[in-house]
């Protein structure tokens, strides 16, 4: 039930902010239009996901300690968080189309991308919260921690979805989603090794 | 001497690097005239910061295997020490490019990726000043450096390949990113190797004068 309120928070989270940008912005650039949207995925993922570690209560935690192993749970709150944000990204891909106008020549390579990149970024900030969380709680540890972390990220998903706007395809890309895709497996296999020392208490 | 040789090395190969580095003759390469000798600070603070925040990244690993009060410090003070260089680094960077590229700051890859080693690492000192419960924040802090350190080491080594910079060894310029040394003329090699000595044994003495302060400290707090 709590899960579920969470759920229509976000979704909520996520057209307000992208309505607010439209009555800001309208119809912007094709530049500006990958830069914004790349943005408020950063913006929705440290929203949605952050409360997946630091809503938990204490004695939830020791549910969870005493019912699972430390990777089992570390793997199935990465996999959770990563269904959640494509979702998300997916829904605020169709508002951005529905307000911000659409300068996407290639939709569906655009809709991959959209899925990888929001898997990438969930990852890295599910990791990060669980850290957050055991510093006493605090979301603005996230942001601190998160944003410097998530700039190669981004840098190469801002640099991959301008493919989608392009009416060739460049030569490359190949290889740039190989790397964010070599990115994400590193990042799950640090969370599963660290994991467990974070666990302890 | 057996234990302290290496710090006379350092004030020697420092000594060296400051008169050589001054007096001996530079080539002429494009717009840099005289300020490629800045060659021999700015560029050994990054090989200071790297090879200092990688034996931070070991402690922090063995403090995992093994909880010890002391391999918490050492990957502390390394980690601080490393950023120093790193601050360094870029305002010895920024002179340069004021003087080669018209100003101290041109939004340039490699600038970039300073700015966010300093941003990360301010984020692990914020992380540790955070936590109270000695244990704990040893934990989270190890935890969070050794997640940074992978996830740094990557980007510096990907990104300023891929696109444009004004530095050498960017998109569609020769060279190593990292700065090899091959491209680097005789006679500057002969001072920007003992440079790089030289100032990484400094900031390794630094790192290690502050351990001792630090131990110190703890000791006087628990007894």
């Amino acid at each position: 039930m709590r899960q579920q309120y969470t759920f229509y928070g976000v979704l909520l989270y996520v057209a307000s902010t992208i309505f607010v940008l439209y009555l800001a912005m309208e119809h912007p650039e094709d530049k500006v239009w990958n830069g914004l949207f790349w943005m408020i995925q950063l913006f929705i993922c440290v929203n949605a996901v952050a409360k997946s570690f630091l809503a938990e209560s204490r004695g939830r935690m020791l549910y969870f300690y005493t019912i699972a192993g430390a990777r089992d749970f570390v793997l199935s709150k990465l996999l959770f968080n990563a269904v959640l944000m494509i979702v998300m990204s997916l829904v605020s891909m169709l508002l951005f189309f529905l307000l911000l106008g659409n300068p996407i020549h290639n939709p569906w390579t655009f809709t991959g991308i959209v899925c990888l990149g929001g898997c990438s970024i969930s990852l890295v900030f599910t990791f990060l919260a669980a850290i957050a969380a055991r510093a006493q709680q605090n979301a603005a540890l996230m942001a601190i921690m998160g944003f410097p972390l998530i700039i190669p990220q981004l840098m190469l998903l801002m640099k991959i979805s301008s493919v989608a706007f392009a009416d060739v395809i460049q030569a490359g890309l190949g290889q740039l989603v190989a790397l964010l895709a070599g990115m994400d497996v590193l990042v799950i296999l640090l969370a599963v090794i660290l994991f467990p020392f974070l666990w302890k208490d | 001497m057996r234990h302290y040789w290496w710090k006379i090395l350092s004030i020697v190969l420092l000594l060296y690097t400051f008169i050589a580095g001054f007096l001996i003759k530079v080539p002429t390469i494009g717009n840099l005239y005289e300020t490629i000798r800045n060659l021999f600070f700015h560029v050994p603070m990054w090989f200071g910061q790297l090879i200092l925040i990688s034996v931070s990244l070991i402690y922090s690993i063995l403090y995992l295997r093994k909880p010890q009060q002391r391999y918490d410090i050492l990957a502390t003070e390394f980690a601080r020490t490393g950023s120093v260089m790193g601050v360094l680094g870029l305002l010895t960077g920024m002179i340069w490019a004021n003087y080669t590229w018209g100003a101290p700051w041109n939004n340039d890859p490699k600038q970039l990726g300073a700015a966010i080693a300093l941003l990360i690492y301010l984020a692990y000192f914020v992380l540790r000043n955070s936590m109270t419960d000695l244990d704990k924040r040893g934990r989270v802090a190890a935890v969070y450096n050794i997640f940074a350190y992978f996830i740094y080491i990557p980007m510096i080594m990907v990104l300023p390949r891929m696109v444009e910079s004004l530095h050498p060894g960017g998109q569609g310029v020769e060279g190593n990113p990292g700065f090899g040394g091959s491209s680097l003329d005789p006679t500057m090699r002969m001072v920007f190797w003992p440079a790089v000595l030289g100032w990484t044994l400094l900031g390794v003495w630094i790192s290690t004068l502050n351990v001792r302060l630090r131990t110190l400290e703890e000791q006087k707090h628990f007894s």
